[in-house]
């Protein structure tokens, strides 16, 4: 690191008391349930004993329909038929998170679609950083994907389920999430 | 949570005491850290960090894959006035009255690694009241509830990155972790960078905390460049003359992980 550099701030885990800082209401509802075009993305966040982890924080970041980056705020406080492109979920006693959203399209042709993923919880010491990316023909030709094995690779695709995509997340184990440090 | 002894013969047998964590903090601190650990390299958080017993379970055990971030990483959610209400700095007038405890400021800039400012981006914060008690239903500590503190605030920074709290000094309170396990005063941030790469959520600490030195979630960080990193300064410059105390945290964020991965070999010299 450069002289020139700020030493960056450490993370810290949020905690069990994160609810009453982060939670809001409409936090996992970037559209509303049940209007035109939206799906759900619901999936599961497991420990390393496959064990569900009932209090993380999973944070979704994503581009409008059209592979727009979304610059919209009221992403904590709605506003009907704006898109704002985040949405946070807390994992309950199951594991579960959810969120109801329209589908990510790509910013450029050819290039895969995806949302961007931080998990947060208590016991994680630091934020981490992942993807999930929505099925199509663009991940065989993507750089990144075809680099990890198989196994991996597929820790980081969704799968489709009736009224949208399905993803569960795990912090360690056999079936361990790709996490992501950034160039 | 559990419930929290309040006498060591009713701990568990083989439930480990401050001591037995001390030795572990020690130990890692002494240039043993857990190899496999991909945050090692920067010397900063570790993920896999044991004296933390939750920890054990809810780390990656695989390096994180280096990537180029895509232009979603690369832009940031946006929040506005819709969002924060400009009174939600202030954590002492959100509800009816006072509350009680010694009044303070926390204030200081957002950038980062560079030193640019990181300019109208949401600020989330929470912690616990003087006695240690936070406003939750899953909360033990038999420390009563403030009626007048909630421990939550927003805000947004300004267009230099700046940003003022109004609080209470938080009090520490126990945890189960080990016997008598006690965390330091601190409070929670959650921060938004420029880009998404840089989001994180971190605890801001007190200058002098005795407990420090003996929490686990605090020694995770092994530096003493990246512990100061977390504690706050007292600043006489932002004490209010007779209403509150002033504390000065600057927060630098980083989507920059490579350092992670440039000196696996051990810590960076604490320069």
């Amino acid at each position: 690191m450069s002289d020139t550099q700020l030493y960056p701030t450490a993370d810290q885990t949020v905690g069990p008391y994160y609810g009453i800082g982060m939670e809001y209401p409409g936090s996992e509802e970037l559209v509303p349930h049940g209007s035109a075009g939206s799906i759900v993305l619901s999936g599961y966040l497991y420990d390393g004993n496959g064990a569900p982890v009932p209090d993380g924080v999973i944070e979704i970041w994503q581009t409008d329909a059209d592979g727009n980056i979304p610059t919209d705020s009221g992403n904590l406080v709605r506003k009907a038929g704006s898109f704002g492109g985040f949405g946070r979920s807390g994992s309950d006693d199951d594991g579960y998170f959810q969120f109801t959203t329209v589908l990510p399209a790509p910013t450029a042709a050819g290039k895969p679609a995806f949302f961007a993923v931080v998990v947060f919880a208590r016991g994680l010491l630091s934020r981490l950083h992942t993807r999930i990316y929505v099925p199509g023909p663009e991940l065989d030709a993507d750089p990144f994907l075809t680099r990890l094995t198989p196994e991996r690779r597929a820790t980081l695709i969704a799968t489709p389920v009736a009224g949208g995509l399905r993803h569960d997340i795990h912090l360690q184990g056999e079936k361990e999430t790709v996490f992501l440090a950034f160039n | 949570m559990d419930d929290i002894p309040k006498s060591a013969a009713n701990y568990p047998p083989g439930h480990p005491t401050q001591a037995d964590i001390s030795a572990e903090i020690a130990d890692i601190a002494a240039n043993h850290p857990t190899s496999s650990d991909p945050n090692w390299g920067a010397h900063r958080t570790l993920i896999d960090y044991p004296p933390y017993r939750s920890s054990i379970l809810r780390h990656p055990s695989a390096n994180l894959e280096l990537v180029d971030p895509e232009t979603i990483e690369l832009a940031s959610p946006a929040f506005g006035h819709r969002d924060v209400h400009w009174t939600e700095y202030d954590l002492t007038q959100m509800v009816n009255g006072e509350p009680q405890g010694e009044r303070i400021i926390v204030t200081g800039r957002v950038t980062d690694a560079d030193g640019r400012a990181v300019a109208g981006q949401l600020l989330e914060i929470w912690q616990a009241n003087a006695g240690g008690r936070y406003r939750q239903k899953k909360e033990r500590h038999p420390a009563p509830l403030d009626p007048n503190f909630n421990g939550v605030g927003r805000v947004l920074t300004g267009a230099d990155g700046s940003y003022k709290f109004v609080t209470i000094k938080p009090g520490a309170y126990p945890w189960p972790n080990h016997e008598n396990a006690w965390r330091p005063a601190h409070i929670h941030f959650s921060v938004f960078g420029s880009a998404f790469t840089q989001r994180m959520v971190t605890q801001m600490y007190f200058p002098g905390d005795q407990l420090m030195p003996l929490d686990p979630i605090f020694q995770s960080i092994t530096s003493a460049r990246g512990q100061k990193s977390l504690i706050s300064d007292y600043d006489h410059d932002v004490t209010v003359p007779n209403w509150a105390l002033g504390y000065r945290w600057d927060i630098v964020v980083n989507g920059d992980s490579r350092t992670w991965f440039e000196s696996l070999d051990g810590p960076e010299e604490d320069a």
